[in-house]
């Protein structure tokens, strides 16, 4: 029974990645030698995929041009080896634990580029986005409520509730419905004056954002605006509107504890330990779960004890983490610090509800066919147009709690909070990852791991003062080369040629 | 004959100057395949993307067992139990056999994506058709082969009991032995009572398994006629010149051209 589809199937390798959501099935596996035995119909399926099927699988994957995570983790180890040659500080525990301070903002931008790119869209903006809404964040807190206006630019306030307003009703419109009821709640914290308080200030930037996302969506969904070309002169604009809000002096955020906390404060030893028994306790539960359920119901499925060796994995490493961030990592004597950094585990969860998002609701499958192919999706019955504009009200939101974060770890809003390399950093810290700049191809995860890639060079090369800082761009630079590179030879595989 | 259980009457379509469709009528009966035949450029796939609801109407009327209804756009064509595979395969290729054939129409439980019951609506669906060339329906479709993603496209088709189903130019792209497993499918989709409208420039094929066929010229329907009593020669003579015999285009309406 060899006939000539299976054949061609098998020649084409199996490409391409996991589907979102699913546990993968090897098609590559077989190899061409194989083709009698899948033509036999759903062999696979009802297979079931044990710990050498699973090394066996990744190789083949890897082979045949999807390397996952693989090169980014890497990529990560080879630079700590490097920095830990550079200076013996590097591996310090104080250190490793101003990691997450350090990068958090990138992190957080790059998680809402992932659904932007996953599009097939960029946004350029998100950086400068979250500028504006971490200058006003600040300024409400300054000015005790922004209502009590925005001093040289009184005028602003009005102007920036109106079109928040305009962008909760174009919202609407266009069948949002998350995004919109971010921006009202917005308002009402700005109307009512609770924004002189920290938390409903930052969750004030956050609406802000969405207000800002709608937007940029409509401009690029539904009136048909390249994303790039809307998103650079988004990019611009709010460097100008940063500077009205801050009217031009810079604001200090390290006196609001909450916002201080978000870069330089840890979680107690104890709801660290909650914090990690939860999210990778809880992984491994869940993909046991539905590791017996699916083959009880006879479903593909991975076996028990690929599962119980992954997540046991997980669970051990974050476990050790979590143990030594537990102890005390200050080098000065007179105060302790320990726990997990926020900063650290604000983007996990993040990452966690992006993911749980992308991979379990209907929402997120429509993303993902959007960016394989829209046309496809319209025909469908998806509301393209809908889920352009979700997709960048999410990544403007991500950008303004990340211009929130990166004030945090700088002390303040800057003149020019949000501006220069740093969309870019995000951008390729989504790419290092693995996400793919043409659309389809992408994972919450990739925007964390590529993160600490980013942040970890100028990190290790700050430690040694005698390196000039211009190896910072350099070394950036080849990096996100190297990680295009590995995508663009890992498509080029995939698809044959 | 039963009634119709479908029926386009005089549907007309501009793109900008150019006139396509020119009262164009088609009916499609239940449990028969209906032909659908012209040479390229005779306006075939714009009808089925005006019956889809992808190509607004200017005029004319569709009428669904019985009702004249209006199609806005192709859910509201999935709703009324109408469903196409297009000449331009409208698959993700990022998403794997299941989530194509469900794209649109996910099955949740407690508002999350059920994939375990997709997966085995899939393999049933599959079965049913006697699709033996894939291995798993939770292969990338990026990974099939052409012959392999028209079946998925099919498949995606009569997945949802839908009544009427519209193959543009299913064997196109295929050799011989998947385009022979298309029409037996084609065949088995009318066998089971749908309407099937099949589009092909094979006429060895649309002799071998339509019912009637529809032949356009220019944008016009030229004639309708039964397979029986009709030759491979007749329908080729009514697609390249819009007359063959005493049926056809009246002579002015063939040399007005467009
Ligand atoms: N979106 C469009 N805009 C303008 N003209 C179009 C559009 N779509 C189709 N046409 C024109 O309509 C005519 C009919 O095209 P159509 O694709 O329906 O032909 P067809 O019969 O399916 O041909 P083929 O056998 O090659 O598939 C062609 O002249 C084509 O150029
Ligand atoms: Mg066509």
């Amino acid at each position: 029974m060899t006939d000539p589809i299976t054949q061609s199937q098998a020649g084409a390798g199996g490409a391409g990645e996991d589907p979102p959501g699913r546990p993968a099935v090897d098609v590559a596996r077989g190899g061409p030698g194989s083709s009698t035995e899948r033509a036999s119909g759903f062999s696979l399926d009802v297979d079931r995929r044990g710990i050498g099927d699973a090394f066996r699988g990744y190789w083949d994957k890897i082979r045949s041009g999807d390397p996952g995570a693989l090169p980014s983790i890497l990529g990560l180890v080879i630079l700590a080896l490097i920095f830990s040659q550079v200076s013996n500080r590097f591996l310090s525990a104080n250190n490793i634990g101003n990691l997450p301070g350090q990068g958090a903002y990138i992190a957080v931008i790059a998680l809402g580029l992932v659904f932007v790119l996953l599009l097939g869209e960029i946004d350029l903006s998100a950086g400068t986005t979250g500028g504006i809404c971490a200058g006003a964040a600040a300024q409400a807190l300054n000015q005790h409520g922004l209502r009590h206006g925005i001093p040289g630019a009184s005028f602003l306030y009005w102007i920036v509730v109106g079109l928040m307003l305009a962008a909760a009703a174009l919202g609407l419109y266009l069948k949002a419905r998350t995004g919109p009821a971010v921006v009202l709640v917005g308002v009402i914290i700005t109307l009512t004056g609770l924004d002189k308080y920290t938390v409903p200030a930052i969750i004030f930037a956050v609406s802000l954002g969405a207000a800002v996302g709608i937007f940029t969506g409509w401009l690029v969904g539904k009136v048909g605006i390249p994303s790039f070309i809307v998103t650079l002169a988004l990019f611009l604009a709010w460097q100008g509107v940063l500077l009205f809000l801050l009217n031009t002096q810079p604001i200090g955020v390290n006196g609001y504890n909450v916002w201080f906390q978000l870069a330089h404060g840890n979680m107690s030893p104890l709801w660290s330990w909650v914090f990690t028994i939860v999210v990778a306790g809880g992984y491994l539960v869940y993909t046991v779960v539905r590791s017996i359920r699916a083959q009880a119901q006879g479903l593909a499925a991975e076996k028990l004890s690929l599962v119980l060796l992954r997540g046991g994995i997980i669970l051990a490493v974050a476990v050790v983490i979590t143990a030594l961030a537990n102890q005390n990592r200050n080098t000065n004597p007179f105060k302790v610090i320990n726990g997990l950094p926020w900063a650290l585990s604000v983007p996990i969860a993040l990452m966690i509800v992006c993911t749980i998002a992308l991979t379990k609701t209907t929402w997120g499958r429509h993303l993902f066919a959007t960016g394989g192919n829209a046309e496809a999706a319209r025909r469908a019955g998806i509301d393209v147009t809908h889920i352009k504009v979700t997709a960048f009200t999410i990544g403007s939101s991500f950008g303004a709690l990340g211009g929130v974060f990166l004030a945090s770890a700088t002390g303040g809003v800057q003149l020019d909070l949000g501006s220069g390399n740093i969309l870019l950093f995000a951008v390729a810290a989504a790419v290092i990852g693995g996400t793919s700049l043409f659309g389809g191809r992408g994972k919450p995860r990739d925007a964390i791991i590529g993160a600490l890639v980013i942040v970890i060079i100028p990190n290790g090369i700050g430690l040694r003062p005698s390196l000039p800082a211009s190896y910072q761009n350099i070394i950036t630079g080849a990096v996100l080369l190297i990680a295009a590179a590995v995508d663009a030879l890992s498509r080029r595989r995939s698809a044959g040629r | 004959m039963s009634e119709p259980i479908l029926e386009v009457r005089k549907l007309n379509k501009r793109f900008g100057p150019v006139h396509v469709l020119h009262d164009v009528d088609l009916t499609v009966y239940r449990g028969q395949v209906t032909a659908l035949v012209g040479d390229n450029g005779a306006g075939k796939s714009t009808l089925v993307k005006c019956i889809a609801g992808i190509n607004s109407i200017d005029s004319g009327e569709i009428v669904f067992e019985g009702h004249p209804v209006t199609i806005a756009n192709p859910s509201e064509a999935a709703r009324l139990g109408i469903e196409f595979v297009y000449q331009d395969l409208a698959l993700s290729d990022n998403l794997d056999i299941t989530q194509n054939m469900f794209l649109g129409r996910e099955l949740r439980r407690f508002g999350i994506l059920h994939d375990g019951q997709m997966e085995k609506k899939a393999r049933e669906t599959l079965t049913s058709l006697s699709v033996r060339t894939v291995s798993s329906v939770r292969q990338v479709v990026a990974s099939l082969s052409g012959g392999q993603r028209q079946t998925v496209a099919i498949a995606k088709a009569v997945l949802w009991n839908s009544k009427v189903v519209f193959l543009d130019e299913p064997t196109a792209a295929l050799g011989v032995a998947q385009t022979r497993q298309v029409l037996d499918l084609v065949r088995r989709l009318a066998d089971q009572g749908l309407g099937v409208v099949l589009i092909s420039h094979n006429m060895n094929d649309v002799m071998e398994v339509a019912d009637r066929v529809t032949a356009l010229y220019l944008g016009r329907v030229a004639a309708e006629v039964q397979t029986k009593d009709s030759s491979v020669a007749q329908i080729v003579e009514l697609i390249t010149s819009g007359r063959s015999g005493n049926i056809g285009l009246a002579p002015a309406a063939v040399n007005e051209g467009i």
